[in-house]
């Protein structure tokens, strides 16, 4: 079990890193990277609708779509409960901690179109994860789910910080014209991918 | 110019989705390993945004200003799903290829950024215009992209093995988003040259000596290319 526990975070957070590895969510690792505050609050506010998100779309497609059949409306359902929880925990932290969504907020209406939150409820159910995870215990559930759903978080946070760090010096660079902006932060991306690159040798 | 050729040249080149504006860089960075994918996403995206954009041009009119996001959001969501069965049931090859890429096609900020910037306003033609040059862009883009990594990392040319010298940082994570910076970078460049000497030819047939203030912002640029 230890073992099995193991390998889901190794997995979800390292070795298919989605930022570095899967390459979901680099809208918001371009655009929100550019300052270290900016990147953790994305990479926080990431994590708590990806763990939303699974927790509501497993059980659903798990116990409700598959035995009534409608597999094929899997992805309507699923961007329109991402949006609906997105509304939501912006009206949550509105109300409880203003000074957190003051922080967070403006970060929270971009999620809806993060293809990390859709990615990650797509890959739990997809044929790899199970098998893996069939390989270690008796099979796929929910706390799999969303031991991986909380790490794939994780790991987006993780990679958004070492690129807000990388881009606050990148930006100072005297490069040439034509590689300012977007092209000198995709070949920064370029090493710290190779980095990332080590983790998939793990298996 | 007419209005129809100013659509498609937009769509094309002057607001390149991939290179010009870097929307949908998931797709592009997770389906440019090899030429084949490359092609085969770019032309889901086409379909889907030309489908997407023709529906909601029609239903401009219909669709209440304060739900238009979700709105577009479903027409999107129904195409990526009948593309979805239509893929499984006649390429299943590439159905597997793109894998989790494909349902995200939904969430790919190219599709919704033309339903809400152009779809939402313009007229059913002119709409599908635009959805096939800015789809059309996005492939030629990302099959570019497919070739230079596939022919590098992996010495093929569409599945062709042409050569044993093969460098295999190209077809990794790390290599894709190299290619795609160098790429933009590229464009930016030749894009630069091409208004440079179009500036330079409009200074000379407006008789104006090489030197006059109207050069002056491009010879500066070239001082910074180095």
């Amino acid at each position: 079990m230890f073992n099995a526990i193991l390998v889901i975070i190794v997995t979800a957070a390292f070795s298919q890193n989605f930022i570095l590895v899967k390459f979901l969510g680099i809208c918001p690792f371009l655009g929100v990277s550019k300052r270290v505050n900016g990147a953790l609050s994305m990479g926080i506010a990431v994590t708590l609708v990806m763990l939303l998100a699974t927790l509501v779309t497993y059980p659903l497609y798990t116990y409700l779509m598959v035995p009534l059949k409608i597999e094929y409306l899997e992805i309507i359902f699923f961007i329109f409960i991402i949006a609906a929880l997105v509304q939501m925990l912006e009206k949550a932290i509105a109300k409880f901690s203003p000074s957190l969504y003051r922080t967070m907020g403006i970060y929270l209406p971009l999620i809806t179109t993060n293809c990390a939150i859709l990615g990650v409820t797509e890959i739990v159910l997809a044929r790899d994860l199970s098998e893996l995870a069939s390989s270690l215990t008796g099979g796929m559930n929910i706390g799999f789910a969303l031991l991986y759903a909380l790490f794939a978080g994780l790991g987006f946070t993780l990679a958004m910080l070492l690129m807000g760090g990388v881009r606050e010096r990148v930006e100072h660079l005297p490069v040439a014209k034509c590689l300012k902006g977007f092209p000198i932060t995709m070949i920064a991306a370029s090493f710290m991918a190779m980095a990332f690159y080590v983790f998939t040798l793990l298996g | 110019m007419n209005k129809y050729a100013k659509i498609a040249t937009d769509g094309l080149i002057n607001n390149n989705a991939t290179f010009k504006l870097v929307l949908g860089t998931c797709a592009t960075l997770g389906m440019s390993s090899t030429a084949f994918d490359g092609l085969g996403m770019g032309l889901s995206v086409t379909v889907v945004l030309l489908l997407s954009n023709v529906i909601i041009s029609l239903l401009r009119k219909l669709i209440p200003n304060t739900v238009r996001i979700p709105a577009f959001i479903v027409v999107i969501a129904t195409m990526v799903t009948l593309l979805r069965m239509a893929l499984d049931k006649f390429l299943p090859d590439l159905y597997d290829a793109m894998g989790v890429y494909l349902p995200l096609i939904v969430v790919n900020c190219v599709i919704l950024g033309r339903a809400e910037s152009f779809a939402s306003k313009r007229p059913v033609l002119e709409s599908a215009l635009d959805g096939v040059s800015t789809g059309l862009g996005f492939t030629v883009a990302i099959t570019v992209m497919g070739i230079l990594r596939e022919f590098l990392g992996g010495g093929a040319l569409f599945g062709i093995k042409i050569m044993d010298f093969t460098i295999g940082f190209f077809s990794n994570q790390a290599g894709a988003f190299f290619v795609y910076g160098v790429c933009i970078a590229l464009f930016v460049f030749i894009g630069d040259r091409i208004e440079k000497s179009r500036r330079v030819k409009q200074a000379r047939s407006l008789r104006l000596p090489a030197r006059s203030p109207l050069s002056e912002p491009a010879a500066e640029r070239e001082g910074t290319d180095v």
